[in-house]
């Protein structure tokens, strides 16, 4: 467990040095001030908007934030070679995989916990400066508490790319990794519609076909919850910790086999 | 405790190559080789020999087609037995963004050290290697040479009994040859195990107690260097004072003028200098230095390739 933290924490501070990470965080954080510009724009939409643009911002950075350093993380030390130090460490080759991992999640956690800043503050502003009867024509207040559980199922969602990256990463290049990592993020957004193949196929095993891959690929559609929280609709508290369960279930089931091969793995 | 530190026992290493057809390349065939607790191995052979693949294998970055190593008693790869040994590894690269200090700490963490404790030990090493006034500079920043030395300073963080050094004089300057020969002398004093690769064999001269020698994935031949019977192929004599007709008349002609008047006369192997220098002397001649010119590693890999297997005293 020491050494997991250890590495762990190696990989936070790496992060937070790397520059395209401040780039990033800076970008998001500027789109999030930007959205109240924007907002004005629109009549007695401000607020959606502002909340809209803020948790499509948190996702999209976040997003790249887990792609561009998860894929990194494993491929960069074997292609550099940096790994031939650090294995002959008494690290497990487990606990490397594990202890990157838990490093990028603390990364990504924090850049969220600022973005979601940069938006409450936006939004705090907002409720500030308007009048009581304009904040009532608003469907939910606009500093709302459920944009934080919006905002946790984006980290979730994540913390799965994180770990789909960082599989990948363990056995191809990192343009490769990237590659599949987003590929498999678009599918996991429309995977419902493999579930409903079989409604506009008539074949059996396509039907099949389509079933299996919706069981095996990631759904990430649950994970996104911002147009119900940004229109004030309800998510109940046991939708939250379904989809958590769901993700963590894959996530699990990805650092397993991400440990599994990188444990058998030769590093000519 | 075992005598024996480091053991390989019928190593063998087999590559693919080929996508659509794979077929194996033996990189290492049958290595058998024990190197005693406290003793100097010099690991030596050309390029492409099997030196890098031998000390993965026994860092296990790599794992063996057949036969096994050991490290201090146990099997390599052990998480108890790495706690006591230190790598470093061919053209050591590290991370970017960490400066010397940090990097050092980070392993040193990696071996339970509390951070305290990393830190005193991290300043201690990397002024060992001389690079104690950049240690707050992030390696990116480092050149070859330098990070050659801090990959030395990181393979002692944990104070280790076996130290497996691969081409550690590779990337160094003639300073820092002669400091990481001096190093690898210390460590020897200290009565650590040392198990170094390389290509060149005068680095082994100074150092090794005992070289083995690889080529083409074989061991060819182990035991004391001066017992392995390099042969002399000629003599290198540098001269002061010499003018080119008295070389001519001593019948001198493979001749070449340095700088500061001296110059150096290339022997052939029949032309003993004992008889030549007390005529040089007559000639008005101060001798600089007279060296033997052995034949290089890989002429007497070679000419061992075409032997079977050696083993010295």
């Amino acid at each position: 467990m020491a050494v997991i933290s250890q590495i762990a924490l190696h990989v936070f501070k790496e992060s937070v040095r790397d520059k395209v990470l401040y780039n990033l965080v800076l970008f998001a954080v500027l789109l999030i001030s930007a959205s109240y510009l924007i907002g004005q724009l629109t009549a007695g939409q401000e607020v959606k908007i502002i909340k809209d643009l803020g948790l499509g911002a948190t996702q999209m950075f976040g997003l790249l934030i887990a792609v561009f350093i998860g894929i990194g993380l494993v491929s960069k030390e074997v292609e550099r070679r940096s790994i031939y130090s650090l294995l002959a460490k008494p690290v497990r080759r487990h606990e490397l995989i594990l202890g990157k991992y838990a490093g990028l999640v603390l990364t990504l956690a924090v850049n969220i916990l600022v973005m979601a800043a940069a938006m409450y503050a936006v939004l705090g502003y907002m409720s500030w400066v308007e009048s009581e009867e304009y904040r009532q024509s608003w469907e939910a207040p606009a500093t709302d508490p459920a944009l934080l559980l919006a905002i946790f199922l984006i980290f979730a969602q994540l913390m799965l790319v994180t770990a789909i990256a960082l599989f990948f990463s363990t056995f191809s290049s990192p343009i490769l990794s990237a590659v599949l990592t987003f590929g498999l993020f678009a599918i996991g957004h429309f995977n419902t519609d493999l579930r409903n193949f079989e409604n506009v196929v008539d074949s059996r095993a396509a039907a099949y076909l389509a079933r299996a891959l919706y069981y095996l690929l990631p759904n990430l559609e649950p994970f996104d919850v911002s147009a119900a929280v940004v229109h004030g609709q309800p998510v109940s508290l046991g939708y939250v910790v379904l989809t958590t369960g769901y993700a963590a279930a894959y996530i699990g089931a990805l650092l397993l086999a991400a440990c599994f091969i990188f444990s058998r793995r030769d590093f000519k | 405790m075992s005598v024996y530190a480091i053991r390989l026992h019928t190593l063998t290493k087999d590559y693919t190559a080929g996508f659509w057809r794979p077929r194996p390349i033996r990189a290492l065939d049958g290595v058998s080789l024990d190197v005693e607790t406290g003793e100097v191995l010099g690991f030596l052979g050309p390029n492409g020999a099997g030196k890098t693949t031998t000390l993965k294998l026994l860092m296990q970055l790599i794992y063996p087609t057949s036969g096994y190593a050991e490290i201090l008693g146990r099997p390599a790869g052990d998480v108890a037995a790495r706690r006591r040994l230190g790598y470093l590894p061919e053209l050591p690269y590290f991370y970017d963004n960490l400066t010397a200090e940090e990097l050092l700490v980070y392993f040193g963490g990696l071996f339970g050290l509390s951070a305290a404790d990393a830190r005193n030990r991290s300043a201690m090493l990397l002024d060992r290697v001389g690079l104690g006034a950049e240690r707050r500079r992030q390696l990116r920043k480092y050149s070859k040479g330098m990070l050659q030395r801090v990959g030395i300073a990181q393979a002692l963080v944990n104070d280790p009994e076996v130290v497996f050094l691969d081409e550690p004089m590779s990337g160094l300057d003639p300073v820092g040859r002669r400091d990481t020969r001096e190093l690898i002398g210390e460590l020897r004093d200290e009565g650590r195990t040392v198990f170094f690769s390389s290509h060149i064999l005068s680095d082994a001269e100074t150092l090794c107690s005992r070289v083995a020698i690889l080529v083409k994935g074989r061991l060819v031949a182990t035991g004391r260097l001066a017992d392995l019977a390099f042969e002399i192929q000629g003599w290198e004599l540098v001269v002061t004072g010499a003018n080119t007709e008295a070389l001519t008349a001593l019948g001198l002609d493979d001749v070449t003028t340095v700088a500061d008047g001296r110059v150096v006369i290339n022997l052939p192997v029949d032309r003993a200098p004992g008889q030549l220098l007390p005529e040089l002397g007559r000639h008005g001649f101060s001798v600089v230095s007279l060296t033997p010119r052995h034949e290089s590693l890989e002429t007497f890999f070679m000419r061992l390739v075409e032997q079977p297997t050696r083993t010295g005293s």
